[in-house]
């Protein structure tokens, strides 16, 4: 067997992404949808699945999937089918999952990723929508209910709607699958329809990856990459599994169809199983419920009330801010933020591009320092205008504004506020500071001569004296102007 | 000729003695509780009774009916339930060990509807485990036996609710009908018993055996009665979403319009060899009493109908294996000690479910397997399509359909538990009507010549068409007049 070289393998990979709906209640009974809590708590006999108990579906949960395939550029089926996927397991009180098989809610949609290298479109199979598993924790042994000596179910989450989107293979890099996952989760956020908190378990990323020889038919060895727990965790996973499959190719190993354990700490995966049979879920439909008929004018009326998705604001921010890409992409990337920058530039009025400056290279940093994100920020985006405003004004100088943003951080007070309580504004009354400029100059004569013989870079010792004298209040701008004048040759 | 006892007199005359204060509802539970203390050991008919709650369900609508303020006709008169209608804490086991000391948090909306209509809940009545049979032999706990011979069957899977109904121990009680087991059950009491169209009972709340053939259906002495109960419970559930949004009828207004006039066809298939020959001359003789009451017979053909039973034999446990996964020792019922949870689920159905309900999980697994699903399932589900075409065909030439409930009456004990198949065709003419979804009933017609034993007929309507039925059934009950004389009482 050949030995190939790096340069002739490619990478694909295919998303199965699951999304918990933030709907008010379960998928099929009443009981709350929350995270945690005493488990066991927000049950009935419906999410237990006690004999004799039937699911109803809720409808809002079937909007909010509807709306997800719209996002996603999908056709919505006219007739959807709820099936049963049959398989034994105790955090699964049925030991059957209602879930979608043929005729799922929304399929045939697309992505287009605007990556490093260029516009990608990622094709989305389907989005379909199914119930939550409770959670199990097996106690004694590995952590697997194989070898524990007893396990506890907690049913809470049981029956949460979930939707499930299934990408094609269409993605070569890890870069773009983060990419996808990062766009995934601004658009269901954007909807409002899911807390996306992949800590949580809200958002849950699972990815196949192969590699195989450039021009090649079939696709490599499938391998599932389980337990990626932050966007950042899937760029890390999959770049990590591509590495590996690639040095093992090159190694001339065979691959094999297995599911891979990804681990945060190491930054490496490990094998979980490896595909020996295909379950066999004998799904049929779900004799319980009824098929769901969309009427056009419903799925229009959907339609027509999207919220503005990622994309579309990007295109807006580039057209009515001018900002540069970049930016773009780090403000647009939650919903909080970009509602938060909007806010601030519409309070600000003047050049955004100002306030993003403000936003990504300070308060970012403040907000990654206290270990909070900007939903908790005490201050405003009117407060930050506000700051930015009295710089333009010159009452304060930038190195100043930036100490002012370091109070109304901790505070939440005005601009203004901490520039009075701290005596910070500037000192720009051209009569006083041309008497401390005369006594500058007086008592550094040297200096002063260089400035007049054309040294001009000694005017920054000058200025220097000039704060100092001032404990830092005067206006730099206007005493250098003054030097100048008073200095000129 | 003496009144018959109270036990044996049907539910609506009970309710006029309530109404005109001939009798409370306490004397006619205790009367009750003594006959079932009489007749139970013939019969084995309960799982499960709740005397001292019926009698205090019995005391509290005694004093509502002393206010004036009876919450309906039935108010004070007890029922029975097939013990696979969830009831608040009251066990429920489906007739299988599986279940056993499982005490449901909630009750059906059969019961939660009776039980607002006023009437106490009386014991939970045996059946074949998870109503898989026809002839209650299936139970878990122990067989029932038959009140016209106790060496026969009731009938099943709600032999129980029939053994009870037709020794006058209970005025009426509920069963449940997947493939037949109201009717046959009925038929081979002596008793009406019927089963609604699908969806016009809710579901929420029976333990279910096959979800898209599963309906409840009353058992009772009289048409009238199974009319009562059945609008009690009947209407829209927004629990079940299978359950018809329609408003439910009142089947008591015009129930003796008569049948003058009414087109009811015979089916062509289900003549001859198919079934006793007493059985068949009973049917012959009802066919021709309700020529007499008016009705223009034809025959209709239903070719379909004689490959409902192997469909149905892959549809039901399709769905039952399914349905049933969820008894696994992890949440309710009786756990098996092993060393891990693949053995535990394992040990503890092999060691609750019986040996039918293992048959019908095994064939409804296989029925759904990647790779014979189409041949089997998917194919099943074809003929019912054709079953259902079949049927409206035949609805648009005429009113209602006749045929026997069952190809004979009662059989022994022990005579087809080793032969399943036999025991299968005991449902060859009740299975197509579930797997088309109408309505149909069983009303007796009289016993075979052959062995004494009660035979039925089965009236079979289109889909909501409950009121033509009953309307027939009520015409031929009266005409024929056997329900109330001593000889349709079992000499128990």
């Amino acid at each position: 067997m050949s030995v190939a070289p790096p340069h002739t393998l490619e990478t694909t990979i295919g998303l199965e992404i699951h999304v918990e709906l933030a709907t008010a209640s379960k998928m099929f009974c009443g009981c709350k949808v929350a995270f945690g809590g005493e488990p066991n708590t927000r049950t009935c006999p419906v999410c237990l699945g006690l004999p004799g108990s039937l699911p109803v579906v809720n409808e809002r949960a079937i909007e909010y999937t509807t709306r997800i395939g719209v996002a996603f550029n999908c056709s919505i089926a006219k007739r959807s089918l709820f099936a049963r996927k049959n398989y034994f397991y105790p955090d699964m009180p049925k030991n059957y999952q209602i879930t979608q098989y043929e005729l799922p809610l929304a399929t045939q949609g697309h992505l287009t990723l605007d990556g490093e290298s260029g516009a990608v479109s990622v094709g989305v199979t389907r989005v379909h929508l199914e119930e939550d598993t409770g959670g199990s924790l097996h106690v004694g042994g590995s952590g697997r209910i194989a070898d524990s000596e007893y396990s506890l179910e907690d049913y809470n989450r049981a029956g949460t709607p979930l939707v499930e989107i299934v990408t094609e293979p269409d993605l070569h890099t890890a870069e773009q699958a983060r990419l996808f996952v990062a766009e995934l989760r601004a658009i269901v956020e954007a909807l409002g329809v899911s807390d996306v908190r992949m800590e949580e378990g809200s958002l849950r990323v699972d990815a196949n990856i192969s590699v195989r020889r450039a021009g090649e038919v079939e696709h490599g060895a499938k391998v599932e990459v389980k337990n990626m727990n932050s966007i950042r965790s899937v760029g890390r996973a999959l770049e990590h599994e591509e590495e590996r499959q690639r040095k093992a190719l090159e190694a001339g190993e065979t691959l094999v169809q297995e599911t891979r354990h990804f681990d945060e700490k190491t930054g490496t995966t490990s094998s979980l199983r490896t595909k020996e049979y295909a379950f066999d879920y004998r799904y049929f439909p779900e004799p319980d419920l009824v098929p769901f008929e969309a009427a056009d004018e419903w799925v229009e009326a959907l339609r027509a009330s999207q919220p503005e998705l990622p994309a579309e604001r990007r295109v807006r921010w580039k057209q009515t801010y001018g900002l540069p890409p970049g930016d773009v992409a780090v403000l647009a990337s939650s919903k909080a933020t970009a509602a938060w920058f909007e806010a601030a530039a519409l309070a600000y009025g003047g050049d955004a591009k100002k306030i993003v400056n403000w936003i990504i290279a300070d308060l970012f940093g403040l907000l990654n320092e206290a270990g909070i994100d900007l939903t908790e920020c005490k201050i405003a985006p009117a407060q930050l205008a506000g700051l930015v405003g009295l710089v333009d004004d010159g009452a304060i100088s930038g190195k100043q504004a930036k100490e002012v943003l370091g109070h109304m951080f901790k505070t939440g007070d005005d601009a203004a506020e901490v520039v009075q309580d701290k005596g910070l504004e500037q000192e720009s009354d051209t009569a006083v500071l041309d008497a401390v400029v005369e006594e500058v100059i007086a008592e550094n004569p040297e200096a002063a001569d260089k400035v007049r013989a054309g040294q001009l870079n000694t005017i920054g010792f000058l200025v220097g004296r000039v704060m100092r004298k001032t404990g830092g209040s005067a206006n730099p701008k206007l005493v250098t102007e003054l030097l100048r004048t008073k200095l000129a040759g | 000729m003496t009144p018959p006892a109270l036990h044996w007199r049907p539910a609506t005359e009970l309710a006029a003695g309530l109404d005109a204060g001939d009798l409370t509802s306490v004397e006619l539970t205790e009367a009750i509780i003594r006959r079932c203390d009489d007749v139970e050991p013939h019969i084995a008919a309960f799982l499960q009774r709740t005397d001292e709650r019926a009698l205090t369900g019995a005391a509290a609508a005694d004093a509502r009916r002393a206010r004036g303020e009876a919450l309906t006709p039935w108010d004070g008169i007890p029922v029975a339930y097939k013990d696979i209608f969830v009831t608040r804490d009251v066990p429920t086991t489906a007739g299988s060990r599986i279940l056993e000391r499982w005490v449901p948090p909630y009750d059906a909306t059969v019961v939660e509807r009776c039980s607002a209509a006023g009437m106490p809940l009386f014991g939970k009545t045996n059946l074949d485990q998870f109503a898989m049979g026809s002839s209650t032999e299936h139970s878990g706990f122990h067989p029932s036996r038959n009140p016209w011979d106790p060496a026969r069957v009731p009938g099943g899977s709600s032999g129980g609710s029939a053994a009870l109904v037709a020794a006058g121990a209970v005025p009426w009680a509920w069963g449940t009908d997947t493939g037949g087991s109201v009717r046959q059950p009925a038929a081979l009491c002596g008793i009406v018993g019927a089963k609604p169209t699908y969806g016009l009972v809710s579901r929420y709340g029976m333990v279910a055996f096959a979800s898209s053939l599963d309906q409840a259906g009353p058992l009772t002495r009289s048409v009238e009665d199974a009319a009562a109960l059945l609008s009690t419970a009947a209407g829209h559930d927004p629990r079940d979403s299978t359950s018809i949004r329609d408003g439910a009828p009142n089947l008591l207004e015009g129930l003796g319009e008569g049948i003058a006039g009414k087109r009811i066809g015979v089916v062509e298939e289900f003549g001859g060899e198919g079934s006793q020959p007493g059985v068949r001359a009973r049917v012959d003789d009802a066919y021709g009493r309700l020529e007499r009451l008016g009705a223009v017979l034809e025959e209709v053909s239903l070719p379909s109908f004689e490959h409902a039973i192997p469909a149905y034999y892959l549809i039901a446990p399709a769905e039952a294996s399914s349905n049933l996964a969820r008894y696994d020792g992890v949440r309710y019922g009786p756990r098996r000690v092993a060393t891990d949870i693949v053995a535990m689920n394992s040990k503890t159905r092999a060691d609750g479910f019986g040996a039918e309900v293992k048959r019908r999980i095994m064939i409804g697994t296989y029925a759904l397997s990647a790779g014979y699903y189409d041949a089997y399932y998917g194919k099943a589900q074809k003929v019912r399509t054709l079953i259902v075409e079949d049927l409206k065909r035949a609805f648009q030439r005429v009113d209602l359909i006749v045929c026997p409930t069952s190809p004979t009456t009662a059989f022994k004990l022990g005579e087809r538990t080793a032969d399943p198949l036999s025991m299968y065709l005991s449902d060859v003419y009740t299975v197509p009507v579930n797997l088309a979804g109408v309505p149909a009933m069983s009303v007796p017609c009289g016993t075979s010549p052959d062995d004494g034993l009660p035979v039925g007929l089965q009236i079979i309507a289109p889909v909501l068409d409950e009121r033509s039925m009953f309307q027939a059934a009520y015409a031929f009950e009266q005409d024929l007049g056997w329900a109330e004389s001593d000889e349709g009482r079992p000499n128990l």
